[in-house]
């Protein structure tokens, strides 16, 4: 029976962490979805701003990108 | 077109089935430790096969130096078994133990490990070997020198002349750094900062490429938290030494802030000085870790597949490795990126430091 229980709360802690780095997944795609948004629609009002809005665009998405990964990591070291 | 597409998403629904049996049966392929072996440091730079280039190992032991070759460790390799009864492999040499690319001294003959799989015996004092990460990073070191000493070179013999060769590849990515980077971030004082600025930048960008290379060992340079703090922690020294009394000002006595919310707003300030570099170092090796997994992975689907039947291993193949080849272009785009975004939060810190009042 301790067996029993001690497999289940491994396996509940390495489950959870799969859907932690899902739930990761999608704040990501969410949170840069938005970015490349509102990047596209400047682009649309404004088109000679356009270089300054992708790289605006880029940083923005590689700061949310960031987030994202800290959360992979957090699920990683549960797993390992 | 439509009928192969059909064919491929078939073969890749069909996949839970295959995974989940050589998770039940006890397989010899474990996916997660082949992962994980491609991320770590290692003694030995593996090309392919039996070819490796074995680096050496400096230990400073209580006995005092010692230095031979990590070939005496990988050609020694022995088993033990731990406490679940499970034979785990370690290698062996004369009063060393290596387990899992850490080196221990010898205790009752070999490695011993306790209840929960830790390792009883003692760690050597200090380990100063030459491993695959600081041997990745001396590569960088020696493509930066050289590459930057023919570009030098070049403006010393040209002058203001139009360049020629690898100083007209240069030549854009400096003043992209400068122009774009340093100037606009740090105002006056961009020039103080700017040689900094362009080596974290090359440094950071050649060591991520180094680690897309396939069949070059596979090194993980910024992919180890070690070297990122290092990068990280140089960050803040230069932002902490070169702040002027408005920087300090603004962090530990902000004005036009009520007395109330500064109780509040101070603390989390100080904390900000650590947290921002930290956040650096966390968004650069997890972003060129998380991309190196995810590339391991698809070669891995190669593998869970070739167990079962090798036909199936040779039919993912071409999945895996079409979408293998795809992901080592974005990667490509992730190595630049990331060495831009570390370069221009580095110098935005810069700027925030040098910063005049308004």
């Amino acid at each position: 029976m301790d067996l029993l229980t001690v497999l289940l709360e491994a396996s509940m802690a390495v489950g959870l962490a799969g859907l932690g780095a899902g739930v990761a997944a999608i704040a990501a795609g969410l949170g840069i979805g938005k970015i490349g948004a509102a990047a596209l629609e400047s682009i649309a009002r404004q088109p000679e701003a356009a270089g300054d809005i992708r790289a605006s665009m880029i940083i923005a998405a590689a700061l949310v990108e960031g987030v994202a990964l800290f959360a992979v990591i957090v699920c990683l070291l549960v797993v390992l | 077109m439509k009928k192969g597409f059909l064919l491929l998403l078939a073969v890749f629904a069909m996949q839970t089935t295959f995974a989940q049996d050589s998770i039940k049966t006890e397989s010899k392929f474990n996916a997660g430790e082949m992962i994980m072996h491609h991320i770590a440091d290692a003694h030995e730079i593996h090309f392919i096969g039996e070819y490796s280039l074995y680096l050496p190992v400096i230990l400073k032991t209580n006995n005092g130096w010692d230095c031979f070759s990590s070939s005496n460790f990988y050609h020694n390799p022995k088993t033990t078994t731990n406490a679940a009864g499970k034979e785990v492999e370690f290698f062996q040499y004369k009063d060393y133990v290596m387990y899992h690319e850490h080196i221990y001294m010898v205790k009752d003959g070999g490695l011993v490990l306790g209840e929960d799989e830790e390792v009883l015996n003692e760690s050597v004092s200090i380990d100063f070997s030459i491993t695959k990460t600081v041997a990745g990073m001396f590569l960088t070191i020696l493509l930066m020198i050289l590459i930057f000493g023919s570009v030098a070179k070049g403006y010393k013999k040209r002058g203001i002349g139009a360049p020629k060769g690898l100083q007209s590849f240069m030549e854009p990515l400096i003043l992209f750094i400068r122009d774009e980077v340093a100037r606009p971030s740090i105002g006056k004082h961009a020039d103080r900062f700017t040689p900094f600025l362009l080596s974290i930048f090359f440094f950071i960008w050649i060591s991520n490429l180094l680690g897309l290379i396939p069949f070059l060992g596979g090194f993980n340079i910024t992919g180890t938290l070690s070297v990122t703090l290092v990068l990280a922690t140089v960050v803040l020294i230069v932002t902490s030494f070169n702040g002027n009394k408005n920087y300090w000002r603004h962090i530990l006595w902000p004005d036009g802030v009520p007395f109330l919310v500064k109780v509040i707003l101070v603390p989390i300030e100080i904390v900000g000085v650590f947290i921002k570099p930290l956040v650096l170092m966390i968004r650069l090796t997890a972003n060129i870790t998380a991309g190196h997994i995810l590339i391991l992975s698809f070669v891995t689907l190669i593998f869970i597949f070739g167990q079962d039947s090798a036909a199936a291993g040779y039919g993912i193949g071409v999945g895996a490795t079409l979408f293998m080849v795809m992901m080592n272009f974005l990667e490509l785009l992730v190595a630049f990126l990331q060495a831009y975004v570390f370069t221009l939060l580095a110098a935005l810190y810069f700027g925030a430091a040098v910063e005049e009042a308004h």
